[in-house]
């Protein structure tokens, strides 16, 4: 669910050179044509499905490198908020 | 730093260089300091001939619909300068003086003129480039005013200034190369007209949350080089020099494409001409007559 999530929005706001749906978990999204610009759009798009704010520090590159790691940020701010 | 600042501001004034205009960041140039001015613009018009740059000159306003995609707004909303004028009738034209005579905020009487002031002066040349670019990308030499919002006592933070740019549009390895060719080459120009340069990885001024994003991409990507300097303070050096690469910004907002069919990346370098002059007054002294001759000679060939 989180991770139909996560694609959906790469799909959308991503703008990479591959198809999204069959990208691996853990593949480098900034190979595959991920920009500063659209990472940002990403990050936004993310904060308006999941209905939290990134915290500053995880305002960064790597937070946003793969699908995986987008899941484990997501996993942690989503449950901090269940908390 | 504002201490300091505001003592080399002082000094600046009462050498007759810069004329103050009654608000902070604005200035009339004196001949002394136009004249460091267009040297360094002769130098670098030379340096960017080396690279077959075709020299285009551009007003200082670009069309709102350039701005719009230029995605400006987004990174730097507090930077930006809108032309307004006003479109109203007689009764409006009454309504404007009263407001004015009264010392009311007349400019909300005012209405956008679907223009905006260039805060840099690549932003009117990429429009020009929507298609496909020849084989090996193209090159520009470009100078004008750039307005940016952010008055300040420091006369190296002026709002109205000069850029000097050499801009290449091709692919990704291109503009990578010109991006490290200019700081080198910037870097020598300068150490040439003995200033103490270093080379730092920097970052934009970006606004807000989405802002501390880019600049920390910005960073970790090395996109962004300054030439720093001291300038006002020593303790803070002054970026007079910037060699950006851009990515594919510029090329996927206006549909520009290398001859091999891929999405153009650009790079830039821009030299703050009025920063340079500064550095220079700052390094070697405010009266011109008297500098290094080494220094004279290199501007003044």
């Amino acid at each position: 669910m989180t991770d139909d999530v996560i694609r959906a929005v790469l799909a959308e706001h991503g703008r990479l050179a591959v198809d999204v749906a069959a990208l691996d978990p853990d593949a480098d999204l900034y190979q595959v044509g991920l920009t500063s610009h659209a990472s940002v759009n990403v990050m936004l798009a993310l904060e308006d499905s999941f209905d939290f704010e990134f915290p500053e520090q995880m305002l960064r590159k790597r937070t946003f490198e793969s699908i995986a790691a987008i899941r484990a940020v997501v996993d942690g701010l989503t449950r901090a908020e269940v908390d | 730093m504002g201490i300091v600042a505001t003592s080399f501001r002082d000094e600046l004034l009462a050498a007759g260089l810069l004329v103050p205009l009654g608000a902070d960041g604005l200035y009339g140039r004196a001949a002394a300091f136009e004249d460091v001015v267009d040297a360094l613009a002769r130098l670098i018009v030379s340096l960017g001939a080396a690279d077959g740059a075709a020299r285009i000159r551009f007003p200082p306003i670009e069309p709102r619909s350039v701005f719009d995609r230029t995605d400006y707004l987004r990174s730097f909303p507090d930077l930006t300068g809108a032309v307004v004028t006003f479109r109203g009738d007689d009764a409006g034209h009454a309504r404007l003086l009263a407001a004015a005579d009264t010392g009311d905020d007349w400019t909300e009487l005012l209405e956008p003129a679907d223009a905006m002031l260039c805060p840099a002066v690549c932003h009117p040349l990429y429009p020009t480039l929507t298609g496909t670019l020849p084989a090996g990308g193209a090159t520009y030499d470009l100078q004008g005013w750039c307005f940016r919002h952010e008055p300040s006592v420091d006369p190296a933070r002026m709002q109205a200034f000069r850029q000097h740019e050499i801009v290449y549009v091709g692919d990704a390895a291109g503009a990578r190369a010109h991006r490290d060719r200019w700081v080198e080459r910037g870097t020598e120009l300068l150490a040439d007209l003995g200033l103490d340069v270093e080379a730092v990885v920097a970052n934009d001024p970006f606004f807000g949350r989405v802002g501390r994003m880019l600049a920390t991409n910005q960073r970790d990507q090395e996109l962004k080089i300054e030439l720093v300097v001291t300038v006002a303070s020593a303790d803070q050096p002054t970026a007079v020099v910037s060699s950006n690469c851009h990515e594919d910004h510029f090329g996927a907002a206006f549909g520009i494409n290398t001859a091999e069919g891929d999405v153009a990346h650009s790079a830039c370098v821009g030299f703050g001409l009025e920063r340079v002059t500064l550095a220079l007054l700052r390094r070697h002294g405010l009266d011109v007559e008297r500098w290094p001759s080494t220094v004279r000679d290199r501007l003044w060939p």
